[in-house]
């Protein structure tokens, strides 16, 4: 496996941190508008907190709902994607240190992964 | 209100909380929540959500930029992102049992101390020679561009600038913000970087932090996509903007008039917070 300079993983970290919004805001557009079309006319409320549906607080429960064409799946979708983004970075660090054979930096790297993905589908 | 109105609304707001945080450099995220509560009515517990969407947007599309520039710590950002996530799991954890007024209180006294921090000029420091022995083991030290070329620096008090992280991280996850101004003390007072160090590996580190947070709002289901989606396009397309005519000149007066915004929000919440309305 070729090494990776820090400058090369810098130049691949910018590359995902870019190509992740731009993901998410397609994503996020494209839902948006086929959310207001549909449901732009209903009265918005929001003074009470209700919580979401069960099918747009998680992973699965979210690529499910997008998959079936609901328009506030797909905007989720978007902001999920977005949420990725920072994440991606850290799992593309984890790829970087792995090729310099920075055996301190894998730790770290991957303790702050694990702690990621804890919040994103652990029990808090 | 129609949901298209209001999200043309808070889309107008977003963008302008972008375009004012990217002139700035002070992060729009801080007015997100009084935006959307006192603004417009809306819950702070969705509030909250919607905002941590709005700061790990405007965290990444800058950061991208800054990563190729040189001047990000990205060995630093790693090890502080262990701090800064722990304290956003406890955080968002700890946003649930807290009472909305008491959420609204400590909101205000962030706002306000945001409102300080944007009328001081910032103190560029000479970097220090001599690191800390644990940093040179961790290979923190490094060098950054300047116009005499690449200037070396070193780093020191790493406990004292870990342990602040894991404040500014519990912060973010309490509230839904960036808590760059926090992050910028840990590195710049604390730990002695550089301030372009700081305020770029800061920036790099809230994506992180705020995505912590966002995992355990969105399976809390407070992430509201018809919330989130005029904020986060507002609020990206404000940024957007906000990079392509940026002029050093108005930076000043800009900082003042967010500032003075700042604390007129962190009054009204106090007040709404007091009399029961948030």
């Amino acid at each position: 496996m070729a090494r990776w300079t820090d400058d090369e993983v810098a130049a691949a970290v910018g590359r995902t941190l870019r190509g992740g919004v731009g993901l998410a805001a397609a994503i996020t557009l494209a839902g948006a508008i086929a959310f207001l079309q549909s449901q732009g006319h209903r009265t918005a409320d929001y003074a009470a907190f209700r919580g979401e549906p069960v099918e747009l607080r998680s992973v699965g429960g979210i690529v499910r709902s997008a998959g079936h064409g609901s328009a506030l799946g797909i905007v989720q979708l978007g902001v999920l994607c977005l949420i990725a983004t920072p994440i991606a970075r850290v799992a593309l660090s984890l790829i970087g240190f792995l090729r310099e054979r920075d055996r301190n930096y894998v730790v770290i790297t991957a303790l702050v992964l694990a702690i990621l993905a804890f919040a994103l589908a652990g029990r808090v | 209100m129609s949901a298209l109105e209001l999200s043309g609304l808070i889309f107008t707001g977003a963008f302008a909380a972008g375009l004012l945080g990217s002139l700035t450099g002070l992060g729009g995220g801080v007015v997100i929540v009084p935006l959307l509560t006192i603004g417009f009515g809306v819950n702070i517990r969705y509030a909250i959500g919607a905002s941590l969407v709005s700061v790990i947007a405007t965290s990444s599309g800058a950061a991208a930029a800054y990563v190729r520039e040189g001047y990000t710590n990205i060995r630093i950002a790693m090890l502080l992102e262990i701090a800064t996530t722990l304290g956003a799991v406890a955080g968002a954890a700890l946003a649930a049992v807290v009472s909305t007024q008491l959420l609204a209180l400590t909101f205000a006294a962030v706002l306000l101390y945001s409102a300080y921090l944007s009328g001081r000029r910032a103190t560029e420091h000479l970097p220090v020679e001599h690191s800390d022995p644990l940093a040179i083991r961790l290979k923190l030290n490094s060098s950054y561009p300047t116009s005499a070329g690449e200037q070396p620096y070193g780093v020191r008090h790493l406990p004292g600038g870990f342990a602040l992280m894991g404040v500014a991280g519990m912060l973010s996850g309490l509230l839904g913000i960036g808590s760059g101004a926090v992050k910028v003390l840990a590195m710049d007072n604390v730990m002695h970087l550089p301030f372009k160090v700081s305020t770029t590996t800061s920036n790099l580190m809230i994506g992180v932090t705020a995505a912590a947070s966002a995992g355990v709002y969105l399976r809390r289901g407070q992430i509201d996509p018809a919330l989130a989606f005029p904020v986060m396009l507002g609020v990206l397309a404000g940024a957007l903007v906000g990079t392509r005519l940026l002029t050093r000149l108005a930076t000043r007066r800009l900082r003042t008039i967010f500032g003075v915004v700042v604390a007129l929000l962190a009054a009204e919440m106090v007040f709404k917070a007091l009399s029961g309305r948030i």
